[in-house]
């Protein structure tokens, strides 16, 4: 089965902005996304994920590699600075090349 | 008198935590304890409001959406002068402080009861009135202050959101569409119409508001870890201001002619801090806050102090005092 080369772009972070993040994936050109919702600790201390404000979510996006790089670069100068912010990149294959 | 068992609730769910038992409420049922509470508190508001005229209710309404956005003010320039924080932690902190906790007004309700004192049905809109106000000044402080000091221009130091998104958050949260949706609907049915409904809304209320305590009990535990990095200043202004502001709050409530209950209510709800609908919209807000600064003084100080020691002063001075 013929397999097509995009990425995954994973992106754990604060709930709190959950929607401007779909907002900017859709913006920039990813055609769906996936969210689960996670918990976590980093540098900065755990987050518990045990009420509203304490929630962080896994964002993933499979794209196109220019896609996945202009929303990392967005989210690296937009949220990084101020938000607790974990990213990263794989390659994935897909069978659908017009789904993503 | 015994022990309220809710607050025993509360202090066993800190225990648990500072003992690191692995004692944790499913988020699940946390987010349904909380529905739970907004909608009961609003429908037991809403159906006593059906019985009484509502036009008489403007001054006490005005005055709580006043003193909402009033308490930031107030509150800013201490924490900037007295407890040394940044603009950021300063507004977000104040903004927290403005806005309400539902809880804490439960609890509140709780001890009026159990002091022989029906509360006032109007109490439960002066929550959702005073829910909104105090946050959007606080986002007012934050950014005209950052703006001054050239933070927003900075890349990353812009806030994601617009006003529109903000605004949204803030009046559609789930609290105020909670509680103005219940009190709406109490209010369409009357008491009559809700009587099928008392069974879980009513009966069940005091158990439900104990588990909320414990797992309160159990993120404010939680948060001692944040407060060591905080500071003995920031402490000693978790202490302090909730009772300043129960002494304001009380104050304007005895100028408005309200019951004791009415006047113990405003105390308590001046001196509350929010934790449900403040943290969300200044995380999105203002973003160059640290939340751990916020959340820490206002569930791990204020929310504790309030609940254990504030709420039985504020009724019994305004007991004392006697109210309109």
């Amino acid at each position: 089965m013929e397999t097509h080369a995009r990425k995954l772009l994973t992106i754990i972070t604060e709930a709190a902005i959950e929607r401007a993040l779909v907002a900017d994936a859709r913006r920039f050109g990813a055609h769906g996304y996936t969210v689960l919702d996670v918990r976590g600790g980093g540098m900065t201390g755990e987050r518990e994920g045990a009420w509203e404000a304490d929630r962080s979510i896994e964002m993933q996006i499979v794209c196109a590699a220019d896609v996945a790089e202009r929303i990392a670069a967005h989210v690296l100068a937009q949220y990084a600075p101020n938000y607790a912010v974990a990213l990263y990149l794989s390659d994935v294959s897909v069978f659908r090349a017009q789904k993503y | 008198m015994s022990l309220d068992p809710v607050i025993l609730f509360f202090a066993l769910g800190v225990l648990a935590r500072l003992a690191k038992s692995d004692l944790r409420l499913p988020e699940a049922l946390y987010e349904t304890l909380s529905i739970y509470l907004l909608v009961a508190i609003g429908l037991k508001g809403g159906a006593q409001l059906a019985v009484q005229p509502l036009a008489t209710l403007w001054p006490v309404a005005l005055a709580a959406i006043a003193i909402s956005a009033a308490v930031p003010l107030v509150l800013f320039p201490v924490l900037r002068t007295f407890v040394r924080l940044g603009t950021a932690d300063a507004a977000s902190i104040a903004a927290h402080y403005g806005s309400v906790s539902v809880v804490t007004f439960a609890v509140a309700q709780s001890a009026l009861t159990r002091a022989g004192i029906e509360p006032d049905a109007y109490l439960a809109m002066l929550v959702a009135l005073m829910e909104a106000p105090g946050i959007v000044v606080g986002v007012l402080l934050a950014r005209r202050g950052l703006a001054r000091e050239g933070a927003g221009t900075r890349p990353g130091g812009a806030a994601p959101e617009g006003w529109g998104a903000l605004l949204h958050e803030v009046v559609l949260g789930k609290a105020i569409v909670l509680l103005l949706g219940g009190i709406a609907i109490g209010w369409a049915s009357g008491p009559k119409g809700l009587a099928p409904l008392d069974p879980l809304f009513v009966g069940l209320f005091k158990g439900v508001l104990a588990l909320f305590l414990l797992e309160l009990g159990l993120v404010a535990g939680g948060r001692v870890q944040d407060l060591r990095r905080a500071g003995p200043r920031l402490l000693a202004f978790g202490l302090i201001a909730p009772l300043l502001l129960a002494i304001a709050g009380g104050a304007i409530g005895m100028l408005l002619g309200l019951s004791v209950a009415g006047v113990a209510t405003l105390a308590t709800l001046t001196a509350s801090a929010s934790y449900i609908a403040a943290p969300t919209a200044m995380r999105i807000a203002v973003p160059q806050a640290n939340p751990s600064l916020s959340i820490g003084v206002a569930l791990g100080v204020t929310f504790p102090f309030n609940v254990l020691v504030g709420i039985p002063i504020y009724v019994a001075a305004a007991r004392a005092l006697g109210g309109g």
